[in-house]
């Protein structure tokens, strides 16, 4: 058993152990695995371009929707405006401190270091250029990946809206718009990234 | 057609990046290819997803019970809990986003509850009914929970919206301890169940079942 030699594109799938070749895909192409179904292989076309002009958009975005204010209230002639900190920065000054950190790590601080990595990872291999120690920011990636929330955050700020609506008179600010467009732009910047470009360079490169 | 596992050739699979590497008898193996730890299956993956889903059952009871926050306006003070947040929603007419928060903040979080519950019994029992819909139960789990942060986000939102002193403020109540708690529990629950123990149930001399 143990000087058995297996063929290189063997592969085992993550979800069940099931040991299965990996199949050339085209381009555009995914793999499922044929026993529990789960995603084996993906391979996104033209990633190093695409995911990098995305991840730059996103870079772009995710400063608007942290700078400018998220939205606004006006009550008699009184108005409130709040930016995605300073709503942070007021649940943490109620006594909050724990909620008002988990909102912090989902909604602002793990979507950036989301961005910044893949952004790490992909200039050195556009410009050719091959680093080791990538592995361990991929591992990064993939390990705050479940934590970044800002789909969620979007919703929960139109569920508040509603919520005001008969209270105040609500002004959707440009932090807002930014935040929708970012979920978009990450949504197709992870689908856009390969990370076999990662251990395969010689093989992507054109 | 026989199921041969990475297991039963003596292979560790590695869940960063999918290279196979042979198991050796190292204290912490790591990946060759991207020099992530490896192991054969999760560390204490069954332990762990029991403590953290009962420690996320018994927290659910006053993320539901409690109030989630306080609305003091020109009428008076007003606690609500999520379900009451709900019912508010419902009755002020915007019941498309009344069954959002509903299913967001109660039906997610519990199902999820009940799913890991059931996924962390049926291994344990070495269970070999349907593993492949046991296996995708557990994507489902994976995809869904992180949408019951919404009530949490919510609350953020209106406690620094609404600070309009003498005619009306938002505090956020004990509950949004409690639900946000419940959220990172289940959510680390999920991350440590491995769903390849539903399929040690069948060894490598077996045909699949279908499902």
């Amino acid at each position: 058993m143990h000087h058995l030699r297996l063929p290189a594109t063997v592969i085992a799938c993550h979800d069940c152990d099931l040991l299965q070749h990996e199949p050339c895909l085209a381009p555009g192409q995914t793999a499922f695995c044929v026993r529990c179904g789960a995603v084996l292989a993906r391979s996104p076309a033209d990633s190093v371009d695409r995911s990098l002009a995305l991840v730059v958009t996103a870079a772009i975005l995710y400063v608007l929707a942290n700078v400018y204010p998220l939205v606004g209230l006006e009550l008699q002639g009184r108005r409130v405006e709040v930016t995605q900190f300073a709503a942070v920065l007021s649940l943490w000054q109620a006594g909050m401190e724990p909620v008002a950190a988990l909102v912090f790590l989902t909604a602002i601080a793990f979507p950036v270091l989301e961005v910044a990595m893949i952004a790490i990872v992909l200039v050195p291999l556009r410009l050719g250029r091959q680093v080791p120690g990538y592995g361990r920011f991929y591992r990064l990636v993939r390990s705050v990946k479940p934590w970044g929330m800002i789909e969620v955050f979007l919703l929960g700020m139109l569920v508040s809206l509603v919520k005001l609506a008969h209270l105040a008179s609500v002004i959707l600010g440009v932090a807002f718009w930014a935040t929708a467009a970012l979920i978009v732009v990450l949504t197709f910047a992870s689908r856009a990234f390969d990370p076999r470009l990662l251990w395969e360079p010689a093989e992507a490169a054109p | 057609m026989g199921a041969v596992t990475a297991r039963a050739l003596g292979l560790l699979s590695c869940h960063a990046c999918g290279q196979l590497a042979r198991s050796a008898p190292v204290a912490l193996p790591r990946c060759p290819r991207c020099h992530a730890p490896l192991h054969d299956r999760k560390p204490a993956s069954l332990a762990t997803t029991w403590a953290l889903t009962l420690a996320a059952l018994i927290l659910f009871v006053p993320a539901n019970t409690l109030p989630m926050m306080t609305t003091a306006s020109f009428g008076g003070r007003q606690q609500d809990t999520i379900l009451s947040g709900v019912v508010f929603l419902w009755t002020s007419g915007s019941w498309p986003l009344a069954l959002v928060v509903f299913f967001a903040s109660i039906l997610v979080p519990l199902l999820k509850i009940l799913a890991l519950l059931y996924l962390a019994a049926s291994v344990q029992r070495g269970s070999r009914v349907a593993p492949r819909a046991r296996t995708r139960l557990y994507r489902m789990v994976e995809v869904i929970g992180r949408w019951s942060m919404l009530d949490i986000y919510v609350v953020t939102l209106l406690v620094a919206l609404v600070r309009f002193q003498g005619l009306a403020t938002v505090e956020a109540g004990p509950a949004s301890l409690a639900f946000g708690a419940v959220v990172v529990l289940t959510m680390f629950a999920a991350l440590s169940f491995d769903p390849r123990l539903i399929w040690d149930a069948f060894t490598s001399d077996e045909v699949t079942p279908d499902d």
